[in-house]
């Protein structure tokens, strides 16, 4: 493990000592809990607490089905849950529209792909900063000076952006449709970053590439947190990932919390094993 | 009994390639019996060109507004022809009190800014209202039902504003700065003409520019392609799709007031025709598309301009003009049949 991350690993031991009396970690960005989803008589999350410290990378694992992007969709506003309380940085989110969050600092990427296609990159990060742009639509159709420096603005953030996840510049102003698959993983997360997020979310983010691929984004997420200082959640089914990036690794099984560890403690842990390959594999 | 057709040419195939080659060939003979009559000479062709261009880029911004509204929502706002009616009327009165004070003749720029001022803002708040009210508890309701809404959104406005300002058709006042014509490269054009045109133009690449190069641009572009992963963005997509409808009312507003420098005059039901046409218009060139809309307006109103002309004069019909309508309609038929995602539209 880089040098970086002994900060977090510290957070994050503190919290595996303060998880039983259901303490806010002290520091954590996002605190959650007693969170409880249904849809009809299907229960996708029940009573999760979770917490994510600052500047910390943690992972969500479980098989398919385990309720993982149920639980980002609620931390995102996309899903409302049914009981229990999200806090980010201190304020309630419940209830909040995912614009709302967004702009409190949430960012967050998709697990399949969903970039506006027909768009170039360039708007595409330019879209992601949104929320931190003012001008009204009124004001530009005044054509107020600030509104063009503010475009100005945006765009040379945005160049910066595309820079900083290894796009080409070629590519600025290329349609997303047409980017090669990972680098329109990396626009994504560009876009995501565009918001000026204090906490990433990053839902399988080496889906579908190669291992070469897959190594330099391990790489980049640690970077991100490092040159950044920003917290990053991720749900991720490639184990090297996990084990290799995160502080902290949560697990959940049939929309429950079956585990929290460090990396170490989640690879042994027989629980987590008996989820994942099934009881057989005891026996 | 069955019919045996070849394997890979149905039924329907057949009939549909019968009347591709039916239209061409009516088309051509139409158009080479009036030609060789040459009962118009250059200036008369000429002449209507500039009608249907004019007339055509009123349709453009009317369908301007279908296609944003297509853009963000998926829905026809059948109201929409009521939206362009409700300013255009509203702005009458203003016109009127404006030309008996001797202001609009008097100081006619800051008459006619006022004129343009008041029906866009009115045609704005009406569409806004409209989708407040009307379309917003429905969105997520079948398709179905905001089409069925909107057609009673629509006669529920004609009505209204009929008990408003009455059931007469009113004349606009005579604004004397657009009377007379203009003198361009040799051709007279009528004034009136050459600000609609010029106006229509303007307002165009203004919303071109606003939608690729703005925030709020960006927004509807963002949330017509993706409305949850916009949201994600930060985008507030209630705002946007109310900015959509903004917008699409400030054109009809605009589009109502050069509707009346052609045709000058106004009544509660003059919304429909031109709204069904300016959705003609917006289909053809491929509903949702901004630029498609734009090019469907020009190309509906020279069609119609130009048409019932050149391809029926020619083979004895009398009166071709009254036919235009036909014409148009016809056309909406044909596009729905052989390209119903329209000239720029993409096969869905």
């Amino acid at each position: 493990m880089p040098a970086g991350l002994t900060d977090g690993v510290e957070q994050a031991t503190m919290t595996d000592a303060a998880a039983d009396e259901v303490e806010p970690t002290r520091g954590a960005i996002m605190v959650v809990r007693s969170l409880t989803k249904r849809f009809g008589g299907l229960v996708a999350n029940r009573n999760v607490d979770f917490d994510i410290p600052q500047r910390s990378i943690v992972s969500l694992i479980g098989p398919n089905g385990a309720g993982k992007t149920t639980f980002f969709n609620q931390l995102t506003g996309m899903l409302q849950p049914t009981e229990g309380e999200i806090e980010f940085n201190g304020v309630s989110i419940v209830g909040l529209g995912p614009h709302q969050i967004v702009e409190l600092g949430v960012g967050r990427t998709f697990q399949n792909i969903r970039l506006f296609s027909d768009m170039t990159a360039m708007a595409n990060v330019m879209v992601g900063r949104h929320s931190r742009m003012k001008s009204q639509w009124y004001e530009a159709i005044l054509h107020l000076p600030r509104v063009r420096e503010e475009e100005e603005a945006t765009r040379q953030r945005a160049r910066e952006l595309l820079d900083l996840v290894g796009l080409a510049r070629r590519y600025e102003d290329e349609s997303a449709k047409n980017l090669p698959y990972g680098d329109q993983r990396r626009l994504e997360i560009a876009r995501a970053l565009a918001s000026d997020p204090k906490l990433l979310l990053l839902d399988e983010p080496t889906a579908g590439m190669n291992p070469g691929e897959t190594g330099r984004m391990t790489e980049f997420i640690g970077q991100l947190r490092r040159d950044l200082g920003i917290s990053i959640l991720l749900i991720e089914h490639d184990m090297k990932v996990v084990m290799g990036v995160s502080d902290r690794i949560t697990v959940l099984d049939y929309g429950e919390k079956i585990a929290e560890g460090l990396p170490e403690e989640i690879r042994t842990n027989p629980q987590v094993i008996e989820a994942y390959l099934g009881k057989q594999a005891h026996a | 009994m069955r019919l045996r057709l070849p394997e890979r040419l149905s039924f329907v195939d057949l009939i549909l390639w019968g009347l591709r080659v039916a239209i061409v060939v009516f088309v051509l003979v139409g158009s080479y019996a009036t030609l060789s009559q040459g009962v118009l000479g250059f200036d008369g062709w000429r002449t209507l060109l500039i009608v249907g261009v004019a007339q055509g880029s009123i349709y453009a911004l009317i369908a301007l507004g279908y296609t944003l509204v297509y853009g963000v929502l998926f829905m026809i706002n059948f109201a929409h022809g009521e939206v362009f009616m409700a300013g255009v009327f509203t702005a009458f009165f203003a016109a009127t009190a404006l030309a008996d004070s001797g202001i609009l003749n008097g100081n006619p720029l800051f008459g006619l800014a006022i004129i343009f001022a008041v029906s866009m803002v009115t045609s704005m708040v009406v569409a806004v209202i409209l989708e407040r009210v009307a379309y917003r508890p429905l969105r997520r309701a079948p398709r179905l039902v905001p089409l069925i809404t909107a057609i009673g959104a629509s006669l529920f406005l004609q009505y209204t504003f009929r008990s408003l300002y009455g059931s007469g058709v009113r004349s606009y006042p005579t604004i004397e700065i657009l009377t007379g014509t203009f003198d361009i490269a040799g051709v007279p054009i009528q004034k009136t003409q050459v600000v609609v045109i010029v106006s229509a133009i303007l307002l165009m690449v203004g919303l071109y520019f606003f939608v690729q190069r703005t925030r709020t641009g960006r927004a509807m572009r963002a949330v017509s392609e993706d409305k949850d992963v916009a949201a994600m963005m930060g985008i507030n997509v209630d705002r946007v799709i109310s900015t959509t409808f903004a917008i699409g009312g400030l054109l009809a507003g605009a589009a109502g007031i050069l509707y009346v420098f052609l045709f000058n005059s106004v009544s509660f039901s003059m919304g429909f025709l031109p709204g069904i046409k300016a959705f003609t218009a917006a289909v053809l060139g491929g509903i949702g598309n901004i630029v498609g809309a734009m090019l469907g307006g020009l190309f509906l109103g020279v069609l119609e301009s130009i048409g019932p002309f050149l391809f029926l004069d020619g083979l004895g019909v009398p009166s071709t003009n009254q036919l235009r309508d036909v014409v148009a309609f016809t056309l909406l038929v044909l596009v729905l049949i052989f390209r119903p995602y329209g000239i720029l539209g993409r096969k869905e």
